[in-house]
């Protein structure tokens, strides 16, 4: 399994304002009953984008406008409340690659970057401008230079921060550790081999 | 200076250093349930990787399943749909399911020890915050995320950074009516629930060296909600005496095997980040009053007034105030059970004390034996008669109320006396339901009385 090295992401993005965003809010607690996380992209955000007749309240992501965006903008506090693995998922099965926030919650965090969603910091005036940017040019496509922590918008550059642990885990490729694991597979026999284990029924 | 079990077992579990100067673990025994495995099975399928060492991995089914009605298909689709992907999937991949026909199902924490699989010095993991109970047996466990499981599948070992050891001693004669989980709870208010963050616990001392095998599995398995992701404690004869004759305990091999246990013990001489000691005397029955762990008093104490936000939020939500006492609080719902307190022992202890007694009026009692083991013996032993003529209900094994993920709920503001290991706001499956944390006896005097009592007066235990 070769993991891809992630430079630069690409795409649209939609501007979903806010702070405190938490992770109840991503993926609500009732839709933890499931047996993979495929469901997961279309439950995101669910409750506040739909009523409680299933209708459409208009959010965001579901703007035509915003349709098949990748790069998500929004507040400070992004992903905070539970550890549950669930949130970063829904937001990685509903096609977005990336997350431009004031800040985030640290487990969330850690998890987003085990799956290749990169997320990056940025000062409430750059987000403000950026949102304002994309509400007026929807279609436009962004682009979020990780090395050079960058972004790039209709003509402009903003600076983001990408944290730096993140940042080089992202440029070589290895912020999934099961590619680690795994090219150590001869070890992982070897030390097997000589461990005192026994339970035969 | 000697070496503490901890440091043993990592250092022979340890494959490599990854370059991002994690430890790469083998993990020796992996236990995997119906609710964090079916999504890593899905990204094993993505990938293209299969299970590399499927005979050290076993699964059953507990979060998810009904207590009273098991027939299939499950009443929830959702539910049943779980129970299908996990039969899929062991059976895809070659590995072990104790499913309710083997009648060998149960909570994960109970089904491991009692096969036999849980082990002195081995490594052990599972998507579930409750592994630590495997540490009772003097092995290394802790629960992992859904991508852990994965790699855990994929390569039996995963990328993890190294625990401190903190040495907990209870010295002293426990007094008669208090028990492990009174130990546990009073260990926790007393290091808080973030005291063990970054730590493995090390439970000693006379109290943990007397108490039972399934007294030392309810210490272990709270170790988590004081922050540890691991706790053990040392093997010893009545760890090797516990495992004999288990079904997958060794055979042949056994007296090989009791040597190497003894081997992986901490030296006497072990050096530890810190040592903290209680005093058994000064532990008496355990009750909690707010919206985590730490938020415990003994049964003739008064909840002290807030001294933070997070005792305020607690008692808003318990509308409980500072100055009461627990003692007296009515209770609706009793629950016996969990990965905690649903152990033959604990059945038998409040079997005791429920004989010839009834649950009284308006309470709801629930008796749930944590796995088919442990309620085919109970069953044997006549328990379930006696708690069925005292007035409780008798179910199937799962994880029942300990969480809403199955049909045993609280409903609205109900307050339950349970011997489940949380009290988190709405974990009983009401959003403003009420879980007070106590013992097994503790929970039984609760149900004959109405109300959260002292069990050393009810029961007239220890001439009091
Ligand atoms: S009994 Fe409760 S704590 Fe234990 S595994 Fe089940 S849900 Fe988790």
């Amino acid at each position: 399994m070769a993991l891809g090295k992630i430079e630069k992401v690409i795409g649209q993005a939609v501007p979903i304002p806010g702070d405190d965003i938490d992770t109840d809010r991503i993926i609500p607690a009732r839709f933890l009953k499931c047996v993979t996380f495929d469901a997961l992209g279309e439950q995101l955000f669910y409750d506040v984008r739909f009523d409680e007749d299933g209708k459409s309240l208009n959010f965001p992501i579901d703007q035509p406008q915003y349709k098949g965006a990748n790069i998500i903008v929004s507040g400070n506090n992004f992903g905070c409340g539970s550890s549950r693995e669930h949130a970063p998922q829904s937001i990685k099965k509903a096609g977005f690659d990336a997350v431009i926030a004031g800040s985030y919650a640290e487990i969330f965090f850690g998890n987003c970057t085990t799956l290749g969603i990169v997320c990056a910091e940025a000062s409430d005036e750059v987000r403000a401008s950026l949102m304002k940017a994309i509400a007026e040019n929807p279609s436009e496509k962004m682009e979020i230079d990780v090395a050079s922590s960058k972004v790039l918008f209709n003509g402009n550059s903003y600076d983001v921060s990408i944290k730096p642990n993140s940042k080089s885990a992202f440029l070589a490729g290895n912020y999934d550790s099961l590619a680690d694991l795994l090219a150590r597979m001869s070890k992982v026999k070897e030390l097997e081999a000589g461990l005192k284990y026994s339970f035969k029924s | 200076m000697g070496k503490n079990l901890f440091n043993k077992v990592w250092e022979k579990h340890t494959v490599d250093v990854l370059p991002g100067g994690q430890t790469q673990l083998f993990i020796g025994m992996h236990l995997i349930h119906e609710v964090t495995s079916p999504q890593a099975f899905a990204m094993l399928k993505d990938l293209g990787v299969k299970v590399a060492f499927p005979e050290r991995t076993f699964a059953t089914v507990d979060h998810i399943i009904p207590t009273d009605d098991t027939s299939r298909p499950f009443a929830d689709p959702l539910a049943e749909e779980m129970m299908q992907a996990i039969e899929k999937n062991t059976a895809e991949n070659g590995i072990t399911f104790f499913n309710p026909e083997s009648k060998k199902q149960g909570v994960v924490h109970i089904v491991g020890p009692e096969q036999g699989l849980t082990q002195p010095g081995s490594t052990i993991a599972c998507g579930d915050s409750h592994t630590a109970t495997h540490g009772a047996f003097g092995a290394i466990a802790f629960g992992i995320g859904t991508s852990q499981v994965r790699d855990v599948l994929a390569t039996q070992t995963m990328s993890i950074a190294p625990f401190k050891v903190r040495r907990i001693e209870v010295n002293g004669k426990l007094k008669p009516g208090v028990y492990a989980k009174d130990v546990i709870l009073y260990i926790i208010s007393k290091l808080g629930v973030n005291g063990g963050i970054g730590h493995a616990y090390e439970f000693a001392g006379d109290v943990i060296d007397t108490m039972s095998m399934e007294g030392r599995m309810t210490v272990c398995n709270m170790a988590i909600e004081g922050g540890a992701r691991v706790g053990y404690i040392n093997p010893d004869e009545t760890t090797f005496a516990y495992i004999k004759g288990k079904p997958y305990a060794p055979k042949e091999n056994w007296d090989e095997m009791v040597e190497y246990w003894k081997s992986i013990a901490s030296d006497a001489d072990a050096d530890y980040d810190d040592i903290v000691k209680f005093d058994a005397a000064d532990i008496e029955p355990q009750v909690t009053w707010g919206i985590n762990p730490e938020q415990t008093i003994g049964i003739s104490e008064k909840i002290t007034n807030p001294k933070n936000d997070v005792m305020q939020e607690a008692l808003d939500y318990t509308s409980f105030s500072g100055g009461d006492l627990m003692k007296g609080k009515k209770v609706d719902v009793v629950f016996i059970g969990s990965c905690t307190n649903g152990r033959i022992e604990d059945f038998r202890e409040a079997a005791k004390y429920a004989k010839g007694r009834k649950v009284a009026e308006g309470v709801r009692a629930l008796a749930v034996p944590g796995s088919f083991g442990v309620r085919d013996k109970a069953v044997a032993e006549g328990l379930d008669k006696i708690f069925i003529e005292a007035g409780f209900e008798w179910r199937e094994p799962g994880c029942s109320m300990c969480l809403a993920m199955n049909p045993d709920k609280l409903v609205g503001r109900e307050i339950s006396a349970s011997t489940s290991n949380r009290n988190f706001k709405g974990r009983q499956g009401s959003s403003t339901g009420r879980t007070l944390l106590v013992s097994p006896v503790m929970a039984v005097a609760a149900a004959v009385t109405g109300q959260i009592s002292d069990c050393r007066e009810v029961f007239n235990i220890g001439g009091k």
